[in-house]
């Protein structure tokens, strides 16, 4: 990974740590002020009523706009939780290295959990394919991560414009004892009332960038200066063109096809996860202010290149059903 | 938002007018879901693959090739695709460069009044649809009624499906006129007019030809155009304390979500508790200071003096002061299948305050279902699931609110059951009930610490639950007399004599049995202030009244033995009969019988009398209360 990400992450760091000052200061303009306003107030209102909160940091755009909100709302104090990373071993190797960095640069505290199970079993998408590597990896992971965490509340990054049965979760967003969402129990959520409470063995997903898309996410990016892993522009990268989708050569891991040679190509992601479940889009946009124009332009959903999503019809309801974020 | 160019340097040419919350209303037919998908595809918001999906399925639902299925865009729920209803809220989102649009859809079903309300609760703008063809649906008026509730500004009547009825001007005039009588009686802000036809998008987008006397705008030009700017900008400054923070110079900040005015440093703030105030010193963020924050902002304020404000205390500036009483005046809509009961306490969280209160009386009510059967007249009844009525609730402690008519923040509040933590009602403030204006707290000189120190002992109450027969009585008797030969003082409510006078007008009806334990809690509570200790016997089926009883003390003050005796030997030792008759009908709503018994959850003591003595329960007890300390 470039090293200026590094710098850039330093920078940010001690912005963010009240050691420099910020050049985007005062708040935010038009609607992204009111975004921003609601995303800090869901926030102050999870940390004000959960006895062990914690939030998920997946390490893309949403995530890391997330952390930067956290920081903002507890300011001048630290999020009173820590940040949790389900690792499933196949994300691009430029992801980890940014975790580690953007973590120790802002002082936060950042869990990693794997499913050893799962690497002991070697599990792999290409072997085990993406509904299965998932249910492992990502699925089992999270639940064993907050199982031994005793979190009573866990915090996502997830949007209700990423996909149709998100866009009908509550902000607050009750589990049942087995850490499923069941759709038709939601609680009405009135005005800027959520409902904190829960009854034994229940726990809580909170969604604070629920009413956010990916165009405002992007926008916020710019606005505030957040640095973001280096995969979200575009570069020169090894790609390979399978059934309809770009996917990178990110390690000697990716057993290839017949007829398949890695070709350099200009690509970016919209989305960041497992290298091998997640598609590149061609694209020539090297900076911010590039994908930020592409994303206003831009005519396919950012999940077009999720693979998991299309497993089945209602899969992603299904992976919520059972614990899935 | 295809093809839009914007300059990074001036974010504001995006969405620069905020953000605009609107959702609809109208019955499973009036095409809701189509209205809304057709809305954002010819806005140009939605996305191809999103599109293509939507194409896909709309074959497999329509083989016949009626074109696109719109509303597939908005029934996203797997349950919901089977049925070909939407169950619950869907939010979309486009922007503009005038403004963010945030849509809730709303359900059309009549079930889930809820969710409706859930929807119009944050709603600027509702959308009520009529479908030219077959007139104004019942559940249109249900939800215009939903709508003015909860404080949705802006209506617009939308007169779909103008294509079945040829675009006749007449028909559409008739239906609006209709309409728009029923919305005036309502409080909305402003009330518009439109013809359109959802499935071929005249007037959605863009202008139809078929409707040239039609003069005014289009549904998506009116929502370009209607006034969002928030009424609560205008009205007194209001800030519900979420979180106190302190700073590293070991100042104090209170953080929350401005529900409305203004503010700037220098301003005077008052608490209406205990009616304090201080000024406004800074108002800080990780950026700098802010000259000035604005309704909708989140802060975090600095006082120039230290005032003792915690979360839920109501930051307020000039203008007319909030309402601070314990007795509330509200209308509720109900959401739980069990019913608000009349006395039953709950959590009603207003703003960021949270507080214990229960319903002293209902008033008169209306159902929204689509049985239509009238409310019941009882005003002892329980507030059913989709029922709105007027209530008045007395809570513990003063609440600081503002009439809902003025704030729709500091108004409204919800009520959370404490055993199984569903919200079981929302409601808005309407005022003070006259009663209990004036009525403050007296403080006494001898307080309950001097009584503890001459007693020589803490006070306690030892609350027996459990079935009838159990053994409470005979146990918490034996208790008392060890208790006794220790030297405490002690007082023992048995839960069959109090029957015989204090509660002689209640019965074994659910509401009846919830005030039979909040009046024995309250006279519980009196003889823990005089430093006794109090034991109770009562089979309290209910893990929610228990708890009131609990919050009714200080911590450790309460102590929750459950007798657990198993049914069987409860009813094979029947000693007052009891068993036999209610097996025999003769006796309705016995709990264990057919009546529920709640076991508590995280009791403080569970006693066995079906393997142990009632000496050896009662011996158990004292060596807890000398393990907690309260007798030594």
């Amino acid at each position: 990974m470039a090293s200026d990400i590094f710098a850039q992450i330093n920078t940010y760091g001690r912005r963010m740590r009240g050691q420099s000052r910020s050049a985007a200061s005062g708040p935010g303009f038009g609607h992204l002020r009111a975004l921003e306003a609601e995303s800090l107030a869901i926030l102050r209102e999870a940390g004000a009523n959960f006895r062990r909160p914690v939030a998920l940091y997946s390490i893309g755009k949403d995530s890391t706009v997330l952390l930067h909100l956290a920081l903002k709302a507890f300011w001048p104090e630290k999020p009173p939780f820590p940040f949790l990373h389900i690792d499933s071993l196949w994300e691009f190797k430029d992801m980890a290295p940014f975790r580690d960095a953007l973590a120790e640069a802002l002082g936060v505290e950042m869990r990693v959990h794997v499913n050893e199970d799962g690497r002991r079993q070697g599990i792999s998408p290409f072997v085990h394919g993406s509904a299965q590597f998932t249910e492992v990896m990502r699925t089992q992971g999270l639940l064993q991560a907050l199982a031994k965490g005793g979190y009573d509340a866990a915090f996502g990054g997830a949007r209700r414009d990423e996909e149709r049965s998100r866009a009908k979760e509550r902000i607050f967003s009750v589990r049942n004892p087995q850490q499923g969402w069941d759709p038709r129990r939601q609680r009405p959520e009135l005005w800027r009332l959520y409902n904190p409470r829960l009854a034994p063995g229940e726990t809580m997903r909170v969604f604070p960038l629920s009413n956010w898309t990916e165009a405002d996410i992007w926008l916020y990016i710019a606005q505030e200066q957040i640095p973001v892993v280096p995969l979200y522009f575009a570069a020169p990268r090894p790609v390979v063109e399978r059934d309809g989708t770009l996917l990178m050569v990110d390690d000697d891991r990716m057993p290839l096809r017949a007829g398949e040679s890695p070709q350099e190509e200009m690509v970016r992601f919209r989305t960041l996860g497992c290298y091998p479940l997640t598609g590149g889009v061609r694209s020539t946009a090297t900076t911010l202010e590039a994908v930020v124009e592409e994303m206003l332009t831009i005519r396919t959903s950012e999940r077009s290149g999720r693979l998991i999503d299309f497993d089945d019809a209602a899969s992603m309801e299904k992976k919520k059903r059972e614990g899935y974020f | 938002m295809s093809g839009r160019r914007i300059n990074l340097g001036a974010p504001a040419a995006l969405g620069a007018n905020g953000v605009l919350r609107f959702t609809t209303c109208g019955a499973v037919d009036d095409g809701k879901s189509t209205l809304l998908g057709r809305l954002i595809v010819d806005a140009g918001a939605v996305y191809e693959d999103h599109l293509a999906a939507v194409a896909k399925a709309s074959v497999a639902r329509r083989p016949q090739g009626e074109g696109l299925d719109y509303s597939l865009l908005f029934d996203g729920l797997e349950a919901e695709r089977e049925q070909g209803i939407t169950i619950d809220v869907a939010y979309r989102f486009f922007t503009t460069a005038n403004r963010k649009y945030i849509v809730a859809d709303a359900p059309g079903h009549e079930d889930h009044t809820r969710n409706m309300a859930t929807a119009a609760s944050n709603a600027d703008l509702c959308i009520l649809l009529v479908d030219a063809a077959k007139g104004i649906s019942p559940q249109t008026l249900r939800h215009m009624r939903i709508a003015a509730l909860v404080g949705v500004q802006h209506a617009v009547i939308a007169v779909n499906k103008m294509d079945l009825v040829g675009f006749d001007e007449t028909v559409f005039a008739r239906l609006a006129q209709d309409m728009s009588q029923r919305c005036a009686a309502l409080r909305f802000v402003s009330i518009t007019t439109i013809p359109l036809c959802a499935t071929s998008g005249d007037n959605v987008v863009h202008r139809s030809p078929s409707t040239p006397w039609h003069k005014g705008p289009t549904l998506f030009e009116h929502l370009e155009q209607v006034d969002g700017a928030d009424v609560a900008l205008a009205a007194p400054f209001r800030l519900p304390v979420q979180l106190v923070a302190r700073t590293a110079e070991g100042g104090r900040l209170y953080q929350g979500r401005i529900a409305s005015g203004r503010i700037q440093p220098g301003d005077e703030i008052r608490i209406p508790h205990g009616n304090r105030t201080a000024r406004v010193a800074r108002l800080m963020s990780i950026d700098g200071d802010l000259p000035e924050a604005l309704a909708g902002d989140s802060v975090a304020v600095a006082l120039d003096a230290e005032l003792d404000i915690a979360r839920g205390d109501l930051l307020c500036g000039q203008g007319p002061s909030p309402l601070l009483t314990t007795a509330l005046k509200v209308d509720l809509i109900g959401f739980s299948e069990h019913g608000v009961v009349k006395g039953r306490r709950y959590l009603l969280q207003c703003g960021a305050k949270t507080v214990t209160a229960h319903v002293k009386a209902f008033g008169p009510r209306e159902r929204f279902d689509p049985t239509q059967t009238p409310p019941t007249s009882d005003p002892s009844a329980d507030l059913g699931l989709n029922e709105i009525g007027e209530a008045t609730l007395a809570c513990v402690e003063p609440l600081a609110f503002d009439a809902f008519s003025d704030n729709r923040f500091t108004g409204s509040f919800i009520l959370v059951d404490r055993a199984t933590a569903d919200t079981v009602a929302a409601g808005v403030l309407r005022g003070a009930a006259i009663e209990g204006q004036g009525v403050t707290q007296q403080a006494m000189a001898v307080t309950k610490a001097s009584r503890v120190a001459m007693h020589g002992h803490k006070p306690a109450i030892l609350w027996f639950t459990g079935l009838s027969g159990a053994g409470k009585s005979t146990i918490a008797d034996l208790v008392e007399q060890k208790l006794h030969a220790r030297g405490a003082h002690t007082y023992n409510l048995d839960g069959d004599n109090l029957r015989l006078g204090l509660m002689s007008d209640l019965g074994f009806s659910p509401a009846d049995r919830v005030e039979n334990i909040r009046r024995a809690g309250e006279v519980a509570k009196l003889f823990v202030d005089a430093g006794l200790i109090v034991t109770c016997s009562f089979i309290s089926p209910y893990a929610a009244e228990r708890d009131a009883v609990r919050d009714l003390v200080a911590p450790g003050e309460f102590f929750e033995i459950y007798v657990d005796t198993p049914l069987e030997v409860c009813a094979a030792r029947d000693p007052k009969g009891l068993y036999r008759r209610a097996y025999s009908g003769e006796i309705k709503g016995f709990t264990g019988v057919d009546a529920p018994y709640e076991a508590p959850q995280a009791p403080e003591l569970v006693l066995s009398s079906a393997t142990q003595t009632a000496d050896i329960l009662a011996d158990a007890v004292i060596q807890r209360l000398l393990d907690a300390g309260v007798i030594f």
